[in-house]
């Protein structure tokens, strides 16, 4: 028996329709003839990658259970050309039938190609790992809460050490590395200044905006300056400020350690007897300690600015009675709150940053994932902070 | 009677649940070449990290010049090391690279240590490259930049993992020379991981060969003598690069 025909139309498949336009489209011939039990199939013409969805489709027909061959030979006499993509799928085919027990022979191949399929038939035993079963959802939290448990014990464990490391460098202030203190603040407060005074005037020009009409319908509109004010001061722009340097130089400080971890500088940094924390974690916190209040007093100055805007067109208020009333609204203990406020924000963001940074592992992606966990646990903590100082704040009576 | 610079007696490392290497002992002398060898995956850079002190043991005990374990952080380094990578810091030039250690750890005065550094550079053959970055370096470059960085404080000892590897040909035999040469005039001891054949027979006075299939040292002594005489079917398989 001798089937030459193209491949069967089998209506509805998309892989079908796919193997349906390969064949028209094939290079090769796949012949086959036998007596019960046993088929030979005969393979001929240039049979590459282009040929191997229709390839595909014959090897399928061959597997298929319904199909009880005692042997399958194979002849490759006839074949001008073959790549290892279809040499692989003949590999297959013959691996799988001497799984099921059925005898299946590759022959009349060219040596070099024998050596391929040779290499492709090579089986080393490996030690399979077994499925992994599915998790129910306790265990799905307890393995949740234990890995929350050993984030937290190496949180506090970088705390220890830091302390340990400022307390050095406070004893000796030479062994600070003031060099790149100066230089995350130029980094950190000096070149995110355009960015903070945009945000930061858009910020306090929308509150005005929005209370303006509440406002006017009061006759209340002198009092613009009063929530302006004091938002911005005491909340809005150590906070906004806070966000923005997490976003600019938590991720830089994740991301900048992180890949000095993986591509061993800090192993080097450590053989050459520097301590990582105190030459690479403490500059960072000290210089972004320094520039947060800065940058929250501009954004301070800069929101307030944004609502004067609002209520000069809107609230038809002069800029006399505004900063007037600003004067009295706005008590310098709110300034103060916050920029202090803005420090502890930016100690925050320094640390979890170089933390996430010192703590990565495992290449590129590793780095990614450290500088997306930096960025998310510090907005976190950040809002978690401002709640407990709104809280403290107010049982002080400050 | 013998006085190793480095003994290590029982050591067991590994990763995870993966035991690497089980009570391994062995000792380097004095102004030795000194190769540990063995496959990819068998714990070659993994026991250098351990005599470098990058990583604690799980089991056993690492000397170097008799006094205990290596100690790292806050303290001049002992010895050199250059790491696969170069691992040169990225935002400092290479001459700041060569000059850090001597900053951190000397009171030279900086014309000094700019002196130290251009003959540092010029002894890897790399005069001339002070102002440029490590970005700015060929592979085989940054190797010898780093070998440079690790001379710095004139070390006694000194550490490189595979320092010819993905070099071409020209430049793996310049960087063999290089060693060569400094174990020689300068008297260095070189604890060098490899798996570079040429390299091997051109620099190595002594080795050690790891199985990760046995996790254990399988062979140890001169590598041209190993690989002529050892009867192991794995020594001889390595050494004669053949295909499992």
């Amino acid at each position: 028996m001798i089937d030459a025909d193209p491949i069967e139309p089998a209506p509805d498949s998309f892989g079908d329709r796919i193997g349906r336009a390969a064949a028209v489209l094939s290079r090769f011939s796949w012949s086959t003839r036998g007596g019960p039990g046993e088929l030979e199939i005969s393979l001929a013409g240039r049979i590459t990658l282009d040929e191997a969805p229709a390839l595909w489709k014959r090897v399928a027909g061959v597997l298929d259970p319904a199909q009880r061959f005692q042997s399958v030979t194979i002849d490759l006499a006839g074949v001008n050309e073959i790549d290892g993509a279809c040499l692989a799928l003949l590999v297959h085919l013959q691996t799988e039938l001497s799984r099921r027990r059925v005898r299946c022979e590759l022959r009349g191949a060219h040596p070099d190609v024998q050596r391929l399929i040779a290499l492709y038939a090579r089986r080393r035993r490996i030690k399979r790992r077994l499925p992994r079963r599915p998790r129910s959802v306790l265990e799905q939290i307890g393995e949740a809460t234990a890995e929350t448990g050993d984030a937290l014990l190496a949180a506090f464990d970088f705390i220890g050490e830091l302390v340990m490391a400022t307390l050095h460098a406070l004893r000796n202030p030479r062994t600070l590395n003031l060099r790149d203190v100066a230089f995350t603040m130029e980094r950190a407060g000096a070149d995110a200044v355009p960015i903070v005074l945009l945000i930061n005037f858009l910020i306090g020009f929308v509150m005005a905006y929005q209370s303006s009409v509440q406002l006017r319908q009061f006759g209340a509109n002198i009092f613009v300056a009063d929530l302006v004010g004091v938002a911005m001061t005491r909340e809005l722009g150590p906070l906004m400020t806070a966000i923005i340097v997490c976003g600019r130089s938590g991720a830089a400080f994740a991301a900048e350690l992180g890949t000095m971890k993986v591509s061993e500088e800090v192993d080097a940094l450590r053989t050459l007897g520097l301590v990582p924390l105190r030459y690479l974690v403490l500059p960072r916190i000290c210089g972004l300690m320094l520039a947060a209040p800065l940058l929250a007093l501009l954004a301070d100055a800069i929101g307030i600015a944004g609502g004067a805007l609002v209520a000069v067109l809107r609230l038809d208020l002069t800029l006399a009675a505004f900063f007037t009333e600003l004067r009295q609204a706005v008590q310098l203990s709110d300034v103060l709150s916050g920029l202090a406020k803005s420090v502890v924000f930016a100690g925050a963001t320094a640390l979890i940053a170089c933390q996430q940074g010192l703590a990565t592992s495992g290449g590129a992606e590793g780095v990614g994932r450290r500088t997306t966990g930096a960025v998310v646990s510090t907005l976190f903590v950040l809002i978690l902070l401002d709640a407990v100082f709104t809280v403290l704040f107010g049982a002080l009576g400050l | 009677m013998s006085d190793p610079l480095i003994r290590v007696e029982g050591l067991s490392y590994g990763w995870g649940p993966r035991l690497l290497l089980e009570s391994a002992s062995f000792e380097v002398e004095r102004g030795d070449v000194f190769l540990i060898l063995g496959g990819s995956g068998s714990g070659k850079s993994t026991l250098l990290r351990h005599l470098i002190g990058l990583e604690a043991p799980r089991a056993g005990r690492i000397e170097i010049a008799g006094i205990g374990a290596p100690r790292l952080e806050g303290n001049a380094p002992e010895y050199g090391v250059m790491f696969q990578s170069g691992a040169l810091f990225s935002s400092l030039t290479v001459g700041e690279n060569v000059a850090f250690a001597l900053h951190e750890w000397t009171e030279l005065p900086p014309l000094a240590i700019r002196a130290i550094v251009k003959a540092k550079l010029a002894l890897v053959g790399l005069e001339g490259t002070e102002d440029r970055l490590p970005a700015e370096l060929s592979g085989g470059m940054k190797k010898r930049a780093a070998i440079a960085r690790a001379l710095a404080l004139e070390p006694s000892l000194l550490f490189l993992d595979e320092p010819s590897a993905g070099l071409d040909p020209v430049s793996a035999a310049e960087l063999d020379e290089l060693i060569t040469v400094l174990n020689r005039t300068l008297g260095l001891t070189v604890v060098m991981v490899t798996h570079e054949l040429p390299s091997i027979f051109q620099v190595g006075k002594s080795c050690i060969l790891l199985d990760p299939d046995s996790r254990s040292i399988i062979a140890r002594g001169n590598p041209r003598a190993l690989a002529q005489t050892n009867p192991d079917p794995r020594v001889q398989q390595f050494f004669q690069r053949r295909a499992r």
